[in-house]
């Protein structure tokens, strides 16, 4: 197991609190408030179009701290191993683990690995948790939303979850698809750091766009209209939903925002994201309106009808992240 | 195309203003419901305008003496039941496939094909597929009970639980308090049976029938069609969908379908007993029939307490009219087979429209 940590998974992640090896990391944090999070990654198939294993492990924690309104300083990488993995899968997602860490800015500090036997776990499984600090003068949450605010999304949904799901051995089939898997801390800390009006963020990952807004509605008791012809969606990932028989507004992202911000904001924001290669496709996709009787999310679509977005239920797709 | 939509939605809302009256126009066939759910159709509507789902979804229209029968060839252990995975939830009297699989004697097939092969790779079990669906699904599984006759694969054989649109489109007609206008025909069944074979319901009951595909232009271009006749007095028989649709369909389907079936009375949820609404096998496909060969009645069964899917079917009422809508029939817990179809009415208002108005 030395050896394992040693020569496999300490050269790609070098950073001096990791280096100690010691039964905690150290770390010296500027004081203030901080954010926390952890999360599993179980993804099948490990490697797909657009990313891996490790870099959903990464980019999904630190987005979880980024859209709390911090800045992803340390990761704990946690690996669980089935015995008979391949090594060159495992320096395969390390490598990814570190060089996506690296370009996020964040340190794997600390971390553990376990090997099962044959049987226990699929291959393997990922858990990381991470820490932000805090953005100073920023405070969001379902408290700040108002009717009349704006819904910015930083670009296409359901690519993540159509590109997974296509990619799974029993569902081979040719695609332009692919997983939009990204690290949104420096969008996001852009927008944050630049702008007053940003009210609530949230990575619409599990449950897609749909899920989110459902949950925003349900919080706060207002009620979201959005317009079809405004959201972005690729036409491969619409095609493939179609065929699949999936919504694609209940399909999970691992590289998107929604951002709830005041009316007087809305532009600003949209500029911002759309000069950064993570944002080319924001748009606008709604607003937040009162309620009438039930809290709703409802959709203009195409044609002009209206129809209402459900939280997602029934079987949800597995091993998606 | 809004332009399309908004030319068609002026002759609708002028024609519905000179009738002044209710107009119901009824869509039988289930992609045209969800379609015309999941664009959100109904809210562009003038408000005397009211469109009902019809029996257009095979599964909810499958009586429930049908799913019970399946339910109990799926607890012999010589058989393997192959399914489409629409019919694996539908509640029964004693559980659903579903609840049943764990015996591993289900399979869900994604075609007819897939049930053949099923029964080649399984030589030492009765494979039984359950064949539902309309006009449109029904060819396919004539081809492979041709297959499995001209390969003497005698561990095959398939469950008819076909059904033809046309009569239960009559018997609609014929109950003395229906509330039908016009029906928007389907597509699918069109593209098979042909426009012409919606003739009968013009020239017999006089009411306007227009084959529509499934775009929501193309639905809203066929409500336009029928209103534009309904405010000029008239009835007759149009396909706007003459891309795909023809006076006579699809012969050769027709004629497979003709060679290893033939119309027998049979029940629908609802509807109950139609006449030569049903397609049994001929007798020279009788070792393929699971219905010869388990000597399976087909006796209707009691349906469900408190579930008003018949009432749905036959437009007498909206899922929300009934009392175990949204509460304790839900798509993750269906009673009533409206529920478990995702081309259901039940489930295509759970999903798209719950809540009319926010």
């Amino acid at each position: 197991m030395d050896d394992l940590i040693r020569q496999h998974i300490l050269p790609g992640l070098k950073n001096d609190a990791l280096d100690e090896l010691g039964d905690s990391a150290r770390l010296n944090l500027a004081s203030g408030s901080l954010c926390f999070t952890t999360d599993s990654y179980v993804v099948k198939p490990l490697f797909f179009n657009g990313g891996d294993i490790g870099k959903l492990a990464v980019c999904g924690t630190v987005n979880d701290l980024a859209v709390a309104g911090s800045k992803p300083v340390a990761l704990a990488l946690s690996l669980i191993i089935e015995d008979g993995f391949e090594m060159e899968l495992l320096d395969k997602i390390l490598v990814s683990v570190g060089e996506t860490a690296r370009q996020v800015g964040v340190d794997i500090v600390t971390g553990d690995t376990k090997t099962v036997e044959s049987g226990a776990a699929d291959r393997i499984f990922i858990n990381t948790a991470g820490i932000g600090i805090r953005l100073a003068g920023v405070d969001l949450g379902f408290e700040k939303i108002a009717v009349g605010d704006k819904i910015i999304i930083n670009g296409t949904i359901g690519d993540h979850g159509m590109t997974v799901i296509s990619q799974r051995e029993e569902m081979k089939f040719r695609s332009q698809l692919k997983s939009d898997c990204a690290s949104l801390a420096g969008l996001i800390g852009e927008l944050l750091e630049n702008t007053s009006g940003i009210k609530f963020m949230r990575d619409p990952t599990r449950g897609g766009l749909a899920a989110t807004l459902n949950e925003i509605a349900r919080s706060t008791a207002l009620s979201v209209e959005i317009r079809e012809t405004d959201i972005p969606i690729r036409p491969a990932v619409q095609a493939a939903a179609d065929m699949l028989g999936f919504d694609v507004l209940a399909i999970a992202n691992e590289g998107k925002f929604v951002a709830i911000v005041s009316p007087e904001s809305a532009d600003e924001c949209l500029n911002i994201c759309r000069n950064n290669k993570l944002g080319k496709e924001a748009n606008i996709i709604g607003e937040i309106v009162g309620t009438l009787d039930v809290p709703l999310v409802e959709i203009e679509t195409r044609i002009g009808g209206k129809r209402i977005v459900q939280m997602p239920y029934g079987r949800e797709l597995p091993r998606i992240c | 195309m809004l332009d399309r939509i908004n030319k068609a939605q002026d002759i609708i809302n002028a024609a519905c203003k000179t009738l002044g009256r209710q107009i119901n126009i009824m869509e039988v066939c289930g992609t045209h419901t969800v379609s015309i759910f999941r664009s959100g159709i109904r809210s562009i509507l003038p408000d005397n305008l009211k469109l009902l789902s019809g029996p257009g979804c095979p599964v909810c229209v499958t009586d429930q003496g049908y799913i019970d029968a399946v339910l109990r060839l799926a607890d012999r252990d010589d058989c393997i039941i192959a399914t489409y995975g629409d019919m694996i939830r539908v509640p029964g009297k004693d559980g659903s496939l579903e609840t049943k699989q764990t015996k591993a004697n289900i399979k869900i097939v994604l075609s007819s094909e897939d049930a053949l092969q099923l029964a080649k790779d399984n030589p030492g079990k009765t494979v039984v597929f359950v064949a539902v669906g309309f006009e449109t699904t029904a060819p396919a599984t004539a081809v492979v009970v041709k297959e499995a006759a001209a390969g003497a694969i005698d561990n095959f054989c398939i469950f008819s639980g076909h059904k033809l649109v046309v009569p239960a489109m009559r018997v609609l007609l014929s109950e003395k308090n229906h509330n039908i206008n016009a029906f928007l025909c389907p597509g699918h069944v069109g593209a098979i049976i042909g426009y012409g074979a919606f003739a009968e319901i013009v020239e017999d009951f006089s009411r306007p029938c227009v084959v529509a595909g499934f775009e929501p232009v193309q639905i809203i271009e066929g409500l336009c069609e029928i209103c534009r006749q309904l405010s000029a007095g008239k009835a007759e028989l149009k396909s706007i969908y003459s891309a795909v649709v023809t006076e006579k369909g699809n012969i050769a389907a027709q004629q497979i379908v003709n060679e290893c079936f033939e119309p027998a009375d049979g029940y629908w949820r609802g509807l109950g007993e139609i006449k030569k609404s049903t397609l049994k096998l001929k007798d020279k496909y009788e070792p393929f029939d699971a219905i010869r060969r388990f000597g399976i009645s087909e006796e209707p069964s009691e349906e469900i307490k408190g579930c008003r899917c018949g009432e749905v079917l036959c437009g007498l009422i909206e899922p929300t009219e009934c009392g175990l809508f949204g509460r304790d029939c839900t798509p993750q817990e269906p009673v009533g087979p409206c529920m478990v179809s995702s081309e259901g009415a039940c489930a295509a208002w759970f999903k798209y429209g719950r809540e009319k108005r926010r």
